[in-house]
């Protein structure tokens, strides 16, 4: 009998597999995905987790007996009442006797759960979207180091010491200066020995003038010399900011509903996992603002209702403020979101524009501005909607190529085409073109 | 026999940790009576300690050790592990193989009994069926087993990389969807040997590739001229139609297959023929490990090695194990084949040892025969399920479970009890139980009937609806899909009334094209 440990083997043996039957059922797993997205908190957005399939699109079909119609009999334990002849009301499924023979390998067509990794979920999740080329703006003038291997050097730290490398080159070293062997040395006093007593005092003479050149020659040249000695060597290289703040701004004033909270939470969440891929360390920041602004956590930017008119630049100042204050953007990739319903006072659009334009858009990696409106907005037809205040404000702003862009969102199933439309690759034309 | 019996100094261990000494000296306890006393006859062990992750793994693919690639048991993998982590499931204690040596994959997380337990269940008692049992030692080869799958992994790997993934995965696919009716029923001429197959497939291509010559595409042929009006007898007996092992005809047969593709389907009903004798004993099976593990733990526990806890812990799991639902419970899901097995052993004792007198009606051949292990090995070794029920199943038993017999003819308004269990039931049940472990009619009866090789080549196959229980539709349309994509050619079904001859239903399919090259019509 043999005991053999397999705890030790590598795992994974089934990754290959996985993957394969991900591939098989990739345009689902992906429907699954964005569905299950939308009902997440910013935070845990990213986190993996199971998504449900429909059975059909990986049925794996046999030639199986149906499990209905025909002649069929069951064989039942634990009879206490019916005796031979009786009759038995059929049950309502149909499926016989016992209701459980109709489905022979016991899942029938269940829809199909199994669990996505964290890395799996949001690869599907973000496929084909990128950020904008902007991110890489910050790498150089920063004073982050890290340090890489370098090859060797004949000075350092001897924590650093290259053992290896130092045991080569005094090998080399001894066999070139042709520094005795401990064997030989040890060869020849056996010889020596052996001779004791001998007459041969010649050989003997000879020998032991030998050995004692050998021993000589052996301490002057040392096992290891300075010479041999090499050290690790490290290169310092800057390190790119790998850090971003986003920034969630958001008017909260009577006049958005729930449901346009809602729709700006999803897409919230949408670019936090955005930029959760992108950067190692992602903060969020949230602001909300009536006629003045705020800075508050998770919680309260979402549920907490507020009253009061709105003054859309004073958020502006608050995001200043808090740059100012904890994110330089010589070390973070600021970027920042905006959801409104496009109401303004009317004397702020210009403050607005003035503060975006000169000092945040210059600070910012990308400005989105999405403006949410009702789910059932109908116009009688032959009406022009006027465009909200901010939507004319930003408009200009854009016009003249600065690095921000908005959209329009009425329902939530919008949401996600929005943000994708936001973010999606840029084909090589249009790269080009920009 | 306990009045000889020495009391160990000390129990094999206490509490619930193990460690590999701990196995060892449970082990040897084991084998000492399961050889010297139950007379057990075993291969070579081999106990290997896994993980949750790698008992998952083991699941997928079909509990063998190494495995081709496949999509599908992906899935299966993804499945048991999002139950099991969302602990809708609990995993098996312990898979084994019918391998020589035979492995036994044992839980870390099982306890020391646990482990105990396992090793009595599966390296001793599955074990000495998997060595002993007719139909292993008939359709298996024990000992070329995890060559033979190293051998299909690394081919269906080298075909990937050859072909293409995508074009081994469309193959394996349609074999998998005919896998069900990929196995030879009957013993044919020669026994399979699984250690040569691979060597033969070896020279057989050394051989195509030596004694290649491009000229003999340039011989002109015979005109073939002959016309025998008994073309159809003649056709059917070169194809030795009709076929029910379709996959082993779609390998001889299929016209437009590749060689590559051909020996792919070879190594899909290989190792379908490998597990056509489990689907056939999971009873007899589980029922002789079920007793086994059973006799060697109270063995154990008698000779003072295992405590009274250890005991308790091993009858509340031995417990779970065979108990059986009642029908009308909410946990029934069909006859536990654990419980039905274990009874009926347990039984087959009672019936040597202590014989009523309806007993020695019954069994007149064992009854108060006095060596119920001898009797024991013989069930095991020369029975399959449906026999062995028919044989061994006592009225005793019949009534302790309370069978009975239901009869639902769907023309009919009702559901009949045709037997229960009393004096006129008994056998009328045991015969009906036996009918139900019977893969012939367990099983749809399917073969291939004919194919037109002069015309437009279309394949023809019959299912013979046993009791007009028809095909599940929407799986027969899809399988017979990747029939047509097989064989690259039209393809019929015809859902046959046995007693009648009359056509129930007709399912046709016409070929994808993917894994053959399709000619246009």
């Amino acid at each position: 009998m043999h005991i053999v440990d397999r705890r030790l083997n590598p795992s994974g043996k089934n990754l290959a597999n996985r993957q394969r039957f991900m591939r098989r059922a990739k345009s689902q797993i992906r429907k699954a995905v964005h569905e299950s997205a939308g009902s997440r908190s910013i935070k845990d957005a990213d986190e993996g987790g199971e998504v449900v399939l429909p059975a059909q699109g990986v049925h794996e079909p046999s030639f199986r007996r149906s499990g209905t119609g025909g002649i069929r009999d069951h064989l039942l334990p634990g009879n206490k009442e019916y005796i031979a002849g009786d009759t038995i009301q059929r049950p309502p499924n149909g499926g016989g006797g016992s209701g459980s023979e109709g489905s022979p390998d016991g899942d029938g067509e269940d829809d199909f759960r199994f669990a996505l990794s964290r890395d799996e979920f949001v690869d599907l999740f973000l496929e084909d979207l990128e950020l904008p080329d902007l991110a890489k703006r910050r790498v150089v003038n920063t004073d982050a180091l890290v340090y890489h291997r370098a090859g060797y050097s004949v000075s350092g730290s001897p924590a650093n010491l290259a053992l290896n490398r130092t045991v080569r080159n005094s090998l080399s070293r001894r066999i070139a200066l042709r520094r005795p062997k401990p064997e030989e040395i040890q060869a020849l006093k056996d010889e020596i020995a052996a001779l004791e007593g001998a007459e041969d005092e010649a050989r003997r003479a000879a020998l032991e003038e030998e050995l004692a050149r050998k021993l000589r020659r052996s301490g002057v040249i040392p096992y290891i010399d300075p010479l041999d000695v090499r050290y690790r060597r490290f290169e310092a290289h800057p390190k790119p900011v790998a850090q971003a703040v986003m920034f969630c701004l958001m008017d909260v004033s009577g006049s958005m509903t729930e449901h346009m909270k809602d729709l700006a939470k999803r897409f919230y969440v949408l670019l936090y996992i955005f930029l959760k891929r992108r950067y190692k360390n992602v903060e969020v920041v949230f602001i909300r603002h009536t006629h003045q602004a705020s800075e508050v956590d998770e919680d309260t930017f979402f549920n907490s209702p507020e009253t009061g008119g709105t003054v859309v630049s004073t958020a502006l100042e608050e995001m200043q403020r808090v740059i100012d204050e904890r994110y330089s953007p010589d070390n973070w990739n600021i970027y920042a979101a905006q959801a409104s319903d496009g109401d303004n006072t009317a004397s702020d659009n210009d403050k607005t524009a003035a503060l975006l334009t000169k000092v945040l858009l210059p600070a910012c990696q990308y400005y989105a501005y999405l403006e949410v409106g009702r789910d059932s907005e109908h116009f009688p037809p032959g009406f022009i909607r006027r465009d909200s205040d901010l939507w004319q404000t930003y408009s200009t702003i854009i016009r003249n190529g600065a690095p921000m862009a908005m959209r329009k969102v009425g329902h939530r199933r919008d949401i996600y085409p929005v943000f994708r439309e936001l973010f999606a690759k840029k084909t090589g034309a249009e790269a080009a073109a920009e | 026999m306990s009045s000889t019996l020495i009391r160990a100094e000390r129990p094999l261990f206490e509490g619930a940790d193990w460690e590999f000494g701990t196995i060892q000296r449970c082990y040897d306890a084991i084998e000492k009576v399961a050889l010297n006393e139950m007379g057990l006859d075993v291969y070579t062990n081999q106990i290997e300690v896994i993980g949750t992750e790698q008992m998952l793994d083991a699941y997928s693919s079909i509990g063998m050790p190494l495995f081709y690639k496949h999509w599908s048991f992906g899935k299966h993998f993804s499945r048991n592990e999002a139950m099991y982590r969302a602990g809708m499931q609990g995993l098996a204690y312990e898979i084994v193989i019918n391998s020589n040596p035979c492995i036994s994959y044992i839980m870390e997380e099982n306890t020391a009994m646990m482990q105990t337990l396992v090793m009595a269940h599966a390296a001793f008692g599955h074990n000495h069926f998997f060595k002993n049992n007719y139909l292993f030692q008939q359709w298996t080869d024990a000992n070329g087993i995890l060559d033979y799958l190293e051998f299909a992994k690394d081919y269906i790997m080298s075909c990937e990389e050859r072909y293409g993934e995508a074009q081994v995965e469309r193959l394996l696919d349609a074999a998998h969807a005919l896998m069900s009716h990929a196995v030879h029923k009957y013993p044919r001429k020669r026994a399979a040997d699984l250690r040569s197959e691979e060597k033969r497939e070896r020279e057989r291509r050394e051989h195509d590739e030596k004694v290649f010559n491009d000229l003999w595409r340039t011989v002109p042929g015979k005109e073939n001229t002959r016309h025998d009006p008994t073309a159809a007898e003649q056709r059917k007996a070169l194809l030795e139609l009709p076929q029910e092992n379709i996959l082993y005809f779609m390998e001889k047969t299929a016209p437009r297959l590749a060689p590559w593709q051909r020996e792919v389907l070879r190594i899909v009903r290989i190792i379908a023929q490998y597990f056509y004798p489990q689907s056939q004993t999971k009873v007899m099976n589980e029922g002789c490990a079920t007793y086994s593990h059973y006799t060697i733990m109270n063995r154990l526990h008698e000779k003072g090695l295992l405590t009274d806890g250890a005991m308790v812990e091993f009858l509340s799991s031995h417990t779970n194990v065979v108990f059986q639902p009642e029908f009308d419970d909410r946990r029934y899901s069909g006859i536990n084949p654990y419980a039905l097995g274990f009874a009926m052993m347990q039984d087959i004792e009672r019936i040597c040892t202590l014989p009523t007198a309806e007993d020695k009606q019954w069994f007149p051949h064992i009854a108060g025969c006095n060596d119920h292990m001898n009797v024991l090995r013989d069930v095991w070794a020369n029975y399959r399920d449906e026999s062995f029920i028919l044989q061994y199943l006592s009225p005793k038993l019949v009534r302790h479970f309370g069978l009975f017999h239901v009869m639902d003819d769907a023309s009919e308004p009702n559901l009949r009890v045709e037997a229960i269990h009393d004096e006129r039931g008994y056998r009328k049940i045991k015969q009906a139980l036996a009918k139900h472990y019977d893969v012939s009619w367990t099983s749809a009866d399917i073969q291939v009937v004919d194919v037109n090789l002069a015309g437009d080549r279309r394949l023809i196959l019959h299912h013979r609806a046993l009791n007009r229980v028809l095909l599940e539709e929407k799986d027969a349309r899809m399988v017979l899909q990747h029939l047509a994509d097989l064989w690259g050619y039209d393809v019929l079904m015809k859902e046959v009334d046995p007693g009648t001859e009359a056509v129930l239903k007709e399912h046709a399919a016409s070929p994808r094209p993917g894994i053959v090259q399709i000619e246009p019509t």
